[in-house]
């Protein structure tokens, strides 16, 4: 889809849901799926209105997690709040962890050690790679696979959280990532393990795709189902693999020029359709790329210091002003807005969740569709209870 | 989208995929990856961190305690979960300084979220993490809540459980120790000189005091004496 | 992308009459904002949205932020007519005097978003918006017409702040329950303590709470008094 196609007329409510009128046979069922329910991602509700199976309309309900991080951390010290940040996505711990790293350095302007830079791709692709074979488990899950996928999805991300105990203390609440650089180094047997883990990767991916790509109920269920249209995804703020799945080539990793990508060549998977099946192809292709720089990264890592030595860890002071940081997290674009004061404690303290926001659309995509659908649409935006409540 | 020679081939593929795993589970090792908990364990990585536990060297929890409730990691804990009441009086401490200890050092097991902040910020090395996680117990107010005794570990466990590290933060300590004591030898030693220095003045009655109480007092940390093994006593 | 000053001069020709402020950003990350006035909000929000040049079509990221009363201690110059005896003669003498005079700068809500190009892939702008105060006179218009993004971020900024979005589609709380009231994320927030139970209560959570036990113990004792006699 070229950028010469997104502009269009705008008429009125043009980026609104469309009305669906009911048929008129019957009342109209309303529904709550959730928020006790095993395909809800955690504990989540959509308010359903149907007509027979077809949905007519459909309003999202969270706030069950709801955990007052913003507020706790307004009354916590800038490092304080490091470990509640693993908890927002709590799969992708590490790359939370980078994205609020990434915005206090630029409250500051502080710089980071190259070694440290390679740390971080390292363990953010990573963190990628088992997002999205989870993330692409849970979906067949939903689908009615019983767990197979998900089973092999986990057996592979094990591999890698025994990577990230073994490094930074925990599976998934790693804490690692400090204002100006990691927190502890990386060892050569470390190293050593990770080139190991990395070349069983492709692998996986390709039995992984063996298993599913071809897959007949899956091409059935999932094609042609639960379309996004490109200038309605921009225009809701959608990010991520469901941005990059309906054609619209935006990847903060190649725009923002953040950390040390513009080394490695990786290329950005791009969907054709919008669909679910193009959202799950754009992950599978996800993970290559992300291989991808894992084989171009690890050789690479130079030997220095892992942090900044003007760093300041504890009484950590910024100067009065305010910095938005961003990075590519595994679920779309992660944002922190820090406005500070002069304190100790941020005055501002506000994360952009990128679940939140895909959900925007989660009613048009649903709206026309059967019941059975909606979980899998759902499903395939690959939310996170943790990040939209926060 | 992919031609066919026959409807249902996807399907067969990864019934195939599946059979491969499902027979190679029995013949290789890597295609079995769990374990029969609790009767088999995976042994837990070295770095791993669960909860806090206070560090003690020698064989008397009380006397050996390393923290000298600073208050550091109070301070810094983000969920608060650490409680500490300084005490009136001073121990002394492994350089032999006498340094406060704390009274009562309290941790809600049930609030902390291992996060390690207060093991990276405490200046003394008194407080490191723990590995053990089969912590469930029956009692619910006060049951997780763990008093100075029960965090205390002594130096030895710390080594079991750590031992990279804990060689690490024995040579650390033991360095330091020697640092200290090459000072106070040094400052010694020019105390005697000034003290030899004063003894060859024109004696004076009001000085006449002074060489006589000066005289004794570098003989105990003479320079003649064999200089002490760093980290001897422990 | 055209630096802040130049995009507040191309919103000036091409929005006249919009109330357009350049705000900035003291910190190394010169993230500097423009501060748009409530009424024309809308049209420079369009504008930004289909100018082909700047063409801001991700609106990323909207939050509230709660500026509350400031009191401000100035020292003043005072000139006044004193009436002073000088050598046994009164006379009226001009004085200046040095005064600490407080005063109150009354504080507002702030909404701010954050815009990126997704067809020009260059960004962020921030753009601020400023209620009249924090008490009734909290509206702000809405920027869902513009960009669908704000839909569930402005209900956020609505539920924990309290800022009103006029025009917003479906302006109800999304994070706190319904019959919630209050909003949790202004500064003089204080929360309620018999909310939730807590195991090992100390400091002030512990204080809060044993007031609240003390104040239901004598209804009880009252309840019982005349049933039990």
């Amino acid at each position: 889809m070229s950028v010469a196609d997104m502009k269009l007329e705008r008429p009125a409510g043009w980026n609104r849901p469309p009305v669906i009128e009911p048929s008129g046979e019957g009342e109209l069922l309303e529904l709550a799926m959730g928020p006790h329910h095993p395909s809800t991602h955690g504990v989540f509700r959509m308010d359903v209105a149907l007509d027979g199976e077809n949905v007519i309309r459909l309003k999202p309900v969270f706030g069950y997690l709801h955990r007052n991080h913003e507020k706790i951390a307004e009354g916590a010290s800038y490092l304080a709040s490091m470990p509640y940040t693993d908890r927002l996505d709590y799969f992708c711990s590490l790359t939370n962890n980078w994205a609020y790293a990434l915005a206090v350095e630029k409250l500051v302007g502080q710089e980071v050690p190259e070694r440290a830079e390679y740390i971080r791709v390292i363990l953010a692709e990573l963190t990628r790679i088992q997002n999205h074979a989870a993330s692409i488990g849970f979906l067949i899950q939903e689908m009615g696979a019983s767990g197979t996928p998900l089973m092999y999805a986990f057996k592979e991300r094990e591999k890698i959280l025994d990577l990230f105990e073994s490094l930074t203390g925990s599976r998934m609440m790693c804490n690692y990532m400090r204002f100006g650089g990691c927190r502890v180094d990386v060892s050569a047997p470390w190293l050593d393990a990770a080139r190991k883990v990395v070349a069983g990767l492709s692998q996986f991916v390709d039995e992984f795709e063996a298993l599913l790509s071809t897959n007949e109920i899956l091409m059935a269920r999932c094609q042609g189902m639960g379309i996004l249209r490109p200038e309605l995804a921009v225009n809701a703020g959608v990010s991520g693999p469901m941005l990059r799945a309906t054609g619209v080539n935006y990847d903060i990793r190649k725009v923002d020029h953040y950390g040390i990508y513009d080394r490695f060549q990786f290329r950005v998977p791009l969907g054709d359709h919008g669909d679910i099946y193009d959202r799950y192809m754009v992950r599978i292709l996800e993970m290559r790329e992300s291989i991808k720089i894992l084989e171009q990264a690890l050789p690479q890592i130079p030997a220095g210091p892992i942090m900044d030595p003007k760093a300041k860890i504890r009484g950590f002071r910024p100067k009065p002003g305010e910095a938005y940081g961003r990075i590519e997290a595994p679920k779309g674009e992660l944002g922190f807005y820090l406005i500070s004061d002069g304190g100790p404690n941020p005055y501002r303290y506000r994360v952009r969740p990128p679940s939140l926001i895909n959900l925007t659309i989660l009613e048009d995509m649903c709206l026309g569709h059967n019941v059975a659908d909606v979980v899998l649409i759902f499903g395939s935006v690959d939310i996170v209870l943790g990040e939209v409540d926060r | 989208m992919l031609e066919e020679a026959l409807l249902g081939d996807g399907i067969l593929k990864g019934m195939a995929e599946t059979a491969r795993n499902f027979f190679g589970s029995y013949v290789s090792k890597d295609r079995l990856t769990t374990v029969e908990y609790p009767e088999q364990r995976i042994p837990t990585a070295e770095n791993a961190r669960v909860f806090p536990f206070l560090v003690y060297d020698g064989a008397d929890w009380e006397a050996g305690m390393r923290c000298v409730a600073c208050q550091i990691c109070e301070k810094e804990c983000p969920p608060k979960c650490i409680y500490i009441e300084k005490s009136a009086d001073k121990k002394p401490d492994y350089v032999g300084k006498a340094q406060f200890y704390p009274k009562r050092f309290d941790i809600d097991i049930s609030v902390c979220m291992s996060c390690q902040i207060c093991v990276e910020v405490c200046p003394f090395e008194a407080i490191k993490m723990d590995t053990q996680f089969e912590l469930a117990t029956t009692d619910r107010f006060g049951g997780l809540l763990y008093d100075r005794k029960e965090l205390s570990r002594s130096n030895e466990y710390y080594h079991e459980i750590h031992p990279t590290e804990a060689t690490e933060v024995d040579a650390r300590l033991a360095e330091e120790k020697a640092k200290l004591e090459a000072k106070a030898k040094a400052a010694a030693e020019a105390a005697a000189a000034k003290a030899a220095a004063a003894a060859t003045q024109p004696a004076t009655p009001a000085k006449a005091d002074s060489p006589a109480p000066a005289a004794p007092q570098p003989s105990p940390l003479s320079p003649t004496d064999p200089a002490k093994p760093a980290g001897g006593e422990s | 992308m055209k630096t802040v000053e130049e995009i507040k001069a191309a919103i000036e020709t091409a929005v006249p009459g919009a109330g357009v402020e350049f705000v900035s950003n003291l910190s190394p990350s010169a993230q500097h904002s423009l501060r748009l006035s409530p009424e024309s909000a809308v049209a420079v929000a369009t504008f930004l949205r289909d100018d082909s040049e700047l063409a801001f079509d991700f609106l990323s990221n909207v939050s509230g932020v709660d500026w509350p009363d400031k009191e401000i201690a100035e020292k003043v110059k005072v000139t006044r007519q004193v009436t002073k005896t000088v050598d046994g003669v009164e006379q009226t003498v001009e004085e200046t005097v040095d005064e600490t005079r407080k005063r109150t700068e009354p504080g507002y809500l702030e909404a701010v978003y954050h815009l990126y190009s997704v067809e020009k892939k260059h960004g962020p702008l921030v753009i601020r918006l400023r209620t009249l105060d924090r008490g009734d006179k909290t509206q702000l218009p809405s920027l869902t017409p513009v960009w669908r993004a704000a839909e569930f971020q402005e209900r956020e900024v609505f539920d924990l702040y309290g800022i009103v979005f006029t025009g917003h589609p479906d302006l109800r709380r999304i994070l706190m329950w319904p019959e919630f009231k209050d909003h949790p994320m202004r500064k003089d927030y204080v929360d309620p303590d018999d909310f939730e139970y807590e195991p090992t209560p100390h400091d002030e959570v512990l204080k809060r709470a044993q007031a609240h036990q003390a104040a239901a113990q004598p209804a009880a004792t009252a309840e019982e008094g005349p049933a039990s006699a």
